[in-house]
């Protein structure tokens, strides 16, 4: 007892056990698959942002004219703007993969009283991502 | 009354940007930055796109779907940069940079497709 009062009052110290946390390495993701799949899924957004940004170009491309649009064109055929572009059509497309994978977690739809089960809602959304894509192809080129 | 934190209006908005960006990019990129440019498929006609682009649903569908998917990556990426650089001292400073880019970047599509177009 009056050792430990001893040592409480003549010895002040910064350490807080309950209070420390090991540091974690900024590179934790790479120490497994799955972490890393995870981070290249989070990463997945700036991809996201680009192709909008990209999408905003194009179409100011073709508000301003024929030509401009064909210049648009050239520029989106230069080799490192391909490559981005290719870089970024997997990224999406993991994104979307990804999503709609989720998408049985995300909902739980009920119908009459039963859960509909998970490969139905999964496939759904998978349809539906069809559907959608080729609506889109036909009203750009084939329409 | 407790103040409200805004976070499952955003997480909404997450989610709805996900389910844009994913059925719209793909295929919009594979046509437009990919398959076109490489010459897969033949540029589509310019007056064709530009009616395309002027139909008032395709003017909503591509602001609704841009706006959402914008938010929906700031949001992301705003913990990617919280958990993979540990970065949570900046927290309000990143929250700003992420939120504020993508409504920058809705404010121009707006523009783009409603105005300008």
């Amino acid at each position: 007892m009056s050792e430990r009062s001893e040592r409480t009052t003549s010895r002040y110290t910064e350490f807080y056990p309950e209070l420390y946390r090991s540091p974690i390495s900024i590179f934790w993701w790479l120490e497994r698959r799955s972490y890393l799949l995870f981070v290249l899924r989070e990463l997945s957004s700036l991809f996201v942002a680009w192709s909008v940004v990209y999408l905003l170009l194009f179409i100011n491309a073709v508000r301003q004219g024929d030509a401009q649009y064909r210049e648009f064109l050239d520029w989106a055929a230069s080799p490192w703007l391909l490559v981005l572009n290719l870089v970024s059509l997997v990224f999406v497309t993991f994104h979307a993969v990804t999503w709609f994978n989720l998408t049985p977690q995300a909902m739980a739809v009920r119908l009459r009283g039963r859960r509909v089960p998970r490969s139905w809602i999964a496939g759904s959304a998978y349809l539906g991502w069809i559907v959608v894509s080729a609506f889109v192809a036909w009203l750009l080129v084939g329409a | 009354m407790a103040r409200r934190s805004p976070e499952p209006l955003v997480w909404l908005a997450f989610s709805a940007g996900g389910v844009a960006s994913a059925l719209l990019l793909p295929i919009l990129l594979l046509l437009l930055a990919v398959a076109v440019p490489l010459g897969w498929v033949s540029p589509p006609d310019h007056d064709h796109l530009l009616a395309v682009v002027r139909h008032p649903i395709t003017r909503l569908a591509l602001f609704a779907g841009f706006a959402l998917a914008l938010v929906h990556a700031g949001h992301r990426l705003r913990y990617t940069l919280y958990d993979g650089l540990q970065i949570k001292h900046l927290k309000a400073q990143i929250a700003m940079l992420c939120y504020g880019t993508a409504a920058a970047g809705s404010v121009v599509a707006a523009y783009l497709l409603f105005i300008a177009v």
